[in-house]
């Protein structure tokens, strides 16, 4: 057990604790904050996997981005109308069902895929190949994601306007 | 060099670099706090025509010192309606995004906290722990002023970071590097070479660039301007308005984390501003290291320029202060999304077809 092992065990038990609370907390805005400490969990493991730019991203998307607006969301409403929103258990069934499907996805791909978990493996820099790549290879699913954020972009805006 | 220090008496790579990252703090943060609000009460005292500070020590130089030993002192006060644990973790995670930044900013040739190949995109992902540290200060204190501020403060800095992207990108796209290692070295030589005035390489290019950077610098001088919260742009503290804003309820060494936080943060935006536009720690004229064959004095010369650069940059946030009046909150808003988005974006359309042509 070395250094990088007892960071890897870290971030994994950040992210783990983090997201059991999420769940099972009552108060939403606890929930919102222990999703920050998952976010943060997980883009220490995609450092350590090397894959920093996907870190960088998920904290500028998830934390700087959507975990924001989220707690505007839930504080002016929490706050200043004094609606207490409560997160309780509903829809149950659909719920596990989609779970299962869900980690079932998850398990399979975690199990066909060639973990490089030895350190000389792991690329130093991953971001110019990536670019490279999206570029190149998965240049038309690039373009074509990003007419579906335009697409929602613009979606959001006219919802707003009504 | 420093990290060879270090890893020479730890043995550890990991524990080599988690100190070189925690040593901005003692050697830079902590003194440059000090030193900026000693500065900006001299500055804005002098703009009013009074002396400002003056008893303790030379023209109150240790006043800041003085004040941090009161504060230490004081009575920690928790509201009682407050949410206890919130109310006190927001101090700590509003530090951590501030302090967070200072490990990517290359302070010399020798000395950077984390060479990182992403550095300027880091500084962008920390900061974003700053804005959620706001929110928690605003919402754990359970007082409208504190809500009110910590929103508009948040709505300012998410608002802001997108000019200040777009900016970063026509950098990456001229350059293409995000190190701010590495686009510091590239700026080397003398002020010509500075990206403000077009970059290193000599062309027709550079001198096409040079009015394109000159708006892409004061775009993001603004820009930067309001994620700091700093007038004209300080509709989240307002005095006027909001008592103080989302730390109204903070009181000894809690208020002085987001205080110090507030002063890290200044310099920091002035480093980004310093590295990507300014040469970062490039001299302008050369050095005297290479003059007179002491290569050893090279670092540190690096070094001052960086700070002397970062310093000026700060001294223009505080001058500003003292000479503009407060935005509305719609202004505010308005200069963002209707002058500011819509000029980056020309420009990184302009920027890009020069890169490509």
């Amino acid at each position: 057990m070395n250094v990088y092992d007892l960071i890897f065990y870290l971030f994994a038990a950040i992210t783990i604790l983090s997201a059991f609370f999420v769940v099972t907390t009552r108060n939403i805005v606890y929930s919102a904050y222990y999703l920050l400490f998952t976010f943060f969990g997980i883009a220490g493991i995609y450092v350590l996997l090397g894959a920093d730019f996907i870190a960088m991203v998920q904290l500028i998307v998830y934390v700087g981005g959507i975990l924001i607006l989220l707690l505007f969301g839930v504080m002016l409403t929490n706050k200043i109308t004094n609606v207490d929103i409560k997160s309780g258990t509903i829809h149950t069934v659909p719920a596990t069902l989609g779970v299962a499907l869900f980690a079932g996805i998850l398990l399979a791909s975690m199990w066909n895929t060639n973990w490089k978990n030895v350190n000389s493996d792991i690329q130093a820099a991953s971001t110019q190949n990536l670019g490279f790549l999206l570029i190149h290879q998965y240049a038309l699913v690039f373009e074509l994601l990003g007419i579906l954020l335009l697409i929602a972009l613009i979606g959001a805006a006219s919802m707003a306007r009504k | 060099m420093i990290y060879d220090f270090f890893f020479r008496i730890t043995d550890s790579n990991i524990i080599a670099s988690i100190i070189q990252s925690l040593l901005p703090l003692f050697i830079f943060i902590l003194p440059f706090a000090l030193f900026a609000v000693w500065l900006e009460r001299k500055v804005s005292a002098h703009m009013q025509d009074r002396l400002g500070p003056m008893r303790v020590g030379y023209h109150g130089a240790l006043q800041t010192i003085a004040d941090i030993l009161k504060l230490v002192q004081k009575e920690d006060i928790i509201p009682n309606e407050a949410d206890k644990p919130l109310f006190n973790i927001a101090p700590v995670l509003v530090f951590i995004g501030s302090y967070a930044v200072f490990a990517a900013i290359p302070f010399s040739g020798a000395f950077i906290g984390s060479n990182i190949d992403l550095g300027i995109i880091f500084i962008i992902a920390a900061s974003g722990f700053v804005v959620a540290g706001i929110l928690m200060a605003g919402w754990a204190s359970n007082n409208k002023y504190s809500l009110l501020g910590a929103m508009r403060s948040a709505a300012q800095i998410i608002s802001y970071e997108i000019p200040t992207v777009l900016v970063v990108l026509t950098i990456i796209m001229i350059t293409g590097t995000t190190n701010l290692q590495t686009l510091s070295e590239m700026q080397t030589g003398h002020f010509w070479n500075w990206m403000i005035l077009g970059g290193p390489k000599f062309g027709i290019a550079k001198f096409i660039f040079i009015p394109f950077m000159i708006i892409n610098f004061i775009i993001i001088y603004i820009s930067t301007l309001a994620e700091v919260n700093r007038t004209p742009f300080d509709i989240p503290e307002a005095e006027s308005e909001l008592v103080s804003g989302y730390h109204t309820e903070y009181s000894g060494m809690k208020f002085a984390m987001f205080f110090l936080a507030e002063y890290a943060n200044m310099f920091a935006v002035s480093a980004i501003v310093t590295a990507l536009f300014f040469g970062g720690y490039q001299s302008p004229v050369g050095y005297l290291g290479n003059l007179f064959g002491m290569h050893w004095l090279v670092p540190i010369e690096q070094f001052f320029w960086f700070t002397a650069k970062g310093i000026f940059f700060v001294f223009v946030q505080m001058w500003l202060r003292w000479t503009l009046p407060r935005l509305r909150v719609d202004q505010l808003m308005a200069v963002c999304w209707k002058y500011l988005i819509p000029i980056a974006f020309v420009n990184l359309i302009i920027i890009g077809l020069i890169t490509v042509l």
